[in-house]
Formats: C-alpha cells, sequence, structure tokens
C-alpha cells in the first residue's frame, strides 16, 4: 500500500483510524466511509491477479504523458463530479491542490461535467422533438 | 505589506516551547497508532541514519524577520529579537577553514537584519565557498537601505533562493501575508534587472514551492513549467529552478495543522508516503545546521524543535570535522516530512 500511495493519490491515508470491522451497516454507519478510501488496495485480497493489473493500469493513466499530470487530475476531478463518487472528489480535490491546481480552475472542471451532464439531457430534447413530429398532424 | 499572522512567542501559544512540539509529534493519541520514524528507518536498513560528508554549512543567523508566514516552522517574525552576533560569525568562518565546506547557506528570519549580514557574505565569498542566501524577496522593497541587496548579491556571486509558494497573489498573500507576492515580483524584477535569473550570466535564483495547506508537493518539473510560463507571461520576471519544499510539523505550521483538525491525517499522510530512496539523499547527512547562538543541530529542522547533534562538538566554537563525520543523524516523527513522496530538502525533491 505504500508504494500504491506515492503512485495513486486515491490512496493516500485518509483517516489514521481503521473502522472496525463489521459484518453489515450499522446505524452509525453509511454507505460512504471516508476511512474506507485508504482501504481501496484491499480489494486484491478477492482477486489478486485483476487488481494488480488495474493497479498498474491505474498508475499508468495517470503519470504524465501528452496530458499534464495537472490536466489529468482535472479531468478526474470533473468525472468524479459527474459519477458522484465522494471518495473520488476527496481524493482528487487533494491531488488537484497538490498538482497546483487552482480553486478556480477546480471549479470550471466541475462546471464542465454539469454542462455535459445537462447537455446530455438537453440534447435528447432533439429526440423528443423528432417524436412530436412523427406523432403529431 | 500586512503580517499573515504573529510569532508562537508573542502570543504565548503552548506550541512556542519546543517541549510541547515534540510532545504532540510523538505522543498526541492521534498519532499513537502511526510508527517511529527509526522503526520505519530499520524496516528499509536504513538505520542509524549517519552524517557522510560535511558539504554544507547551514547558518541561521536570527529569527528575526520582516514578514511573519502562517507556515514558518522558525516561528519567526518583527518581533523575533534573537540574531547571531558576529563572534559566532567568526566561529562559522573558522568552520569554513577548518573544514572545507564547499557551500554556506545563510538562513533566517530574514538573513539581510542582521547587522552583520553584509560583513559575514563578504568574509564567506573571499574564501571562495558558494554562498547560497535564503531572501523572502520582500525584505529588497522593505527599505530603502535594502534596495541595493540585488548588487550586493550579484557582486559575491550569491545564490538566491526565495520562497514563492504560489504565482498568483491571492494564494501567495494568503500564507505569507497582505501584498507580499506584489512585493516579491518587484523584487524578482531588480533581480533579473541585475541578472538573476538571465541565461548566461551565472547568476541564479531559485524559487521555493510549498503548499498551501495540509497537502504534499506535486511533481516538481510541472510545477516549475508552470510557475515559469506565468510568472513570465504576467509578470515577465524569470527564475532558474523550482524546489518544491514539504510543509514541516513544527511550529506554526503545526499549530495550523491542530487548530484546522488536519494534524492525523498530515501525519499520516506523510508516514504512508514514506519513500526509501528519499532517505539516500536527506539534507542532514551532508550538513551541519548552526543556531543563531552557534549550537549545532543536523538540519534547521531540528534546530526548531531544539534536538541538538548528538557529538561531543555541540556549539560551532567546538567545531571539528572529526567530531561531526559520521556521527548519527537525531530523528523524530518530523523527519517523514522529508522522505514523504519525492522527499523534500532545502533543495526541494531529492528523489
Amino acid at each position: 500500500m505504500r508504494f500504491i500511495s506515492r503512485l495513486l493519490p486515491i490512496f493516500a491515508p485518509h483517516t489514521p483510524h481503521p473502522t472496525p470491522h463489521t459484518s453489515h451497516l450499522t446505524p452509525a454507519m453509511s454507505y460512504y466511509e471516508p476511512t474506507d478510501l485508504p482501504k481501496f488496495g484491499s480489494i486484491s485480497e478477492y482477486q489478486p491477479e485483476l487488481a494488480a493489473k488495474f493497479f498498474d493500469w491505474y498508475g499508468a493513466v495517470f503519470a504524465e504523458g501528452a496530458l499534464t499530470q495537472r490536466e489529468k487530475s482535472l479531468i478526474a476531478l470533473a468525472v468524479a463530479h459527474a459519477v458522484q463518487c465522494p471518495y473520488c472528489i476527496d481524493a482528487y480535490t487533494t491531488d488537484s491542490l497538490q498538482k497546483g491546481a487552482t480553486e478556480q480552475m477546480m471549479m470550471e472542471a466541475v462546471h464542465v461535467a454539469a454542462a455535459i451532464r445537462g447537455g446530455a439531457s438537453m440534447v435528447h430534447g432533439v429526440q423528443m422533438m423528432n417524436k412530436v413530429r412523427e406523432v403529431s398532424m | 505589506m500586512s503580517l499573515a499572522t504573529t510569532s508562537l512567542l508573542r502570543r504565548g501559544a503552548a506550541l512556542s516551547d519546543t517541549a510541547e512540539q515534540l510532545r504532540v509529534l510523538r505522543d498526541h493519541e492521534g498519532v499513537s497508532h502511526l510508527p517511529q520514524f527509526a522503526t520505519v528507518l530499520r524496516q528499509h536498513g536504513h538505520a542509524p541514519l549517519r552524517a557522510r560528508s560535511l558539504t554544507t554549512l547551514q547558518v541561521n543567523v536570527g529569527k528575526m524577520c520582516n514578514q511573519a508566514c502562517k507556515h514558518c516552522h522558525v516561528d519567526a517574525g518583527p518581533d523575533r529579537q534573537e540574531i547571531m552576533t558576529r563572534p559566532t560569525m567568526q566561529n562559522c568562518l573558522d568552520a569554513v577553514d577548518a573544514a572545507g565546506f564547499s557551500v554556506v547557506d545563510l538562513t533566517g528570519g530574514a538573513p539581510e537584519m542582521n547587522p552583520e549580514f553584509r560583513w559575514f557574505v563578504e568574509e564567506l565569498s573571499r574564501r571562495g565557498v558558494q554562498v547560497i542566501v535564503r531572501c523572502n524577496l520582500t525584505i529588497i522593497v522593505a527599505n530603502p537601505k535594502y534596495h541595493d541587496l540585488p548588487q550586493f548579491f550579484a557582486a559575491h556571486g550569491v545564490h538566491v533562493v526565495s520562497s514563492l509558494p504560489f504565482y498568483d497573489a491571492s494564494h501567495t498573500d494568503r500564507q505569507r501575508g497582505g501584498g507580499v507576492f506584489d512585493d516579491s515580483i518587484r523584487a524578482l524584477r531588480m533581480l533579473n534587472e541585475v541578472g538573476y535569473g538571465r541565461e548566461g550570466t551565472g547568476l541564479i535564483i531559485d524559487l521555493v514551492y510549498n503548499p498551501l495547506g495540509a497537502l504534499l508537493p506535486g511533481p516538481q518539473a510541472s510545477l516549475e513549467k508552470e510557475f515559469k510560463r506565468n510568472l513570465m507571461q504576467h509578470h515577465g520576471v524569470e527564475f532558474n529552478a523550482l524546489h518544491c519544499i514539504t510543509n514541516m510539523p513544527i511550529s506554526r505550521f503545526l499549530e495550523f495543522l491542530m487548530n484546522s483538525g488536519n494534524y492525523e491525517r498530515y501525519m499520516a499522510t506523510l508516514v504512508g508516503a514514506f519513500n526509501p530512496s528519499a532517505v539516500e539523499n536527506v539534507m542532514c547527512r551532508d550538513m551541519i545546521s548552526v543556531g543563531w547562538d552557534g549550537k549545532l543541530f543536523d538540519c534547521d529542522f531540528n534546530q526548531m524543535l531544539d534536538l541538538p547533534v548528538a557529538s561531543s562538538a555541540r556549539h560551532i566554537a567546538d567545531f571539528t570535522a572529526e567530531a561531526l563525520m559520521g556521527r548519527a543523524i537525531v530523528i523524530d516523527r518530523h523527519c517523514f516530512g522529508c522522505t514523504a513522496g519525492a522527499g523534500s530538502s532545502c533543495g526541494g525533491q531529492i528523489a
């Protein structure tokens, strides 16, 4: 995990207190626990080979390439908002700041995510209009 | 220019006592589950950590500063009176003569505020050592008596290293005080005018980036590109290299961590990001740090925690290379700050 946490910002330890193991959801526990984020690596326990491939690939995806690490982090932040993943929002808010992104850049990335989500609904308006024209006299 | 904060000492804060800082680092319940630095070093075969050379003599010439940054590990500020006297500087010069340090790194506070600063630099320069001055930039424009510092630095080939936590005013001023960014840009222009940061002059001005909060610094190379592009495009200023430095959980940054509820998470992040390959090049292995009163330490951070060097020579007046070469470095939990991620030193990333 230490090696992974250097490569992948999403695995950065998030809280020092491990949540006690419980086999079921208790009233005090929500579906999203911040303490679960640093345990991401534990998914390998049930399927190590596939997890290893996933984490290798994940690390390679976020390495500096034709896109900078900062650009990739901002894309990840936008996607995190589009898929509404609280873990990813935590992880890529921190990571974007660490990569030197400003608050303004980060909010613009969220607007991009929102615009695509909104636009995805709006563009279906054309489908609605097509159907209206099809069935109308 | 307005101050970002005041010193812990002036406020009578509990953390102004180094014993309290060490208690928080060692025994705070929020970090009790985290390993000790010595344990992790042993696990990776690096214990005990030993000095390997006496390349750099880092001299803290005083805690007096015209700024009071929120993250300052020195707890420096305009109210701090502790400054090095000429006899102690002479002891440093004697050590340079005796041990052949190739670099003397002057820090503070604002080192230029020490009345003996120019004499000390001239004496060092005469000895042919590379002099680094950790200049906060704003001192250059703070008072007419400092306006000629760029010429003075150039005349002695001083390598200037200056903090600028971001390439815009709002982020910089939040950490360092109102108006600091604009004054820093004015000072950078004055340094550029005498040749600093310009190709072919051999005059080096490096900038230091440190994160604006409980975060690790990002990748140095890509941040350097952003700093260069933005500072040139918007302000027409040039510099040589960007050093990324991790904020150490000491003094005022420790206070920020505690007050903002980030302490436990930040320490866990530093420990979790331990990078064994950074240990090889931690700066304490190649330097000695001298306090304003002449006491010796392994680094500026140990100095601010009052953790003296483990040697028979504990004062610069008693300096001998034999007493300090190969010594075991004094370590504690704050050392995770220098080994996290890409590592951190006064020269930036080390891994």
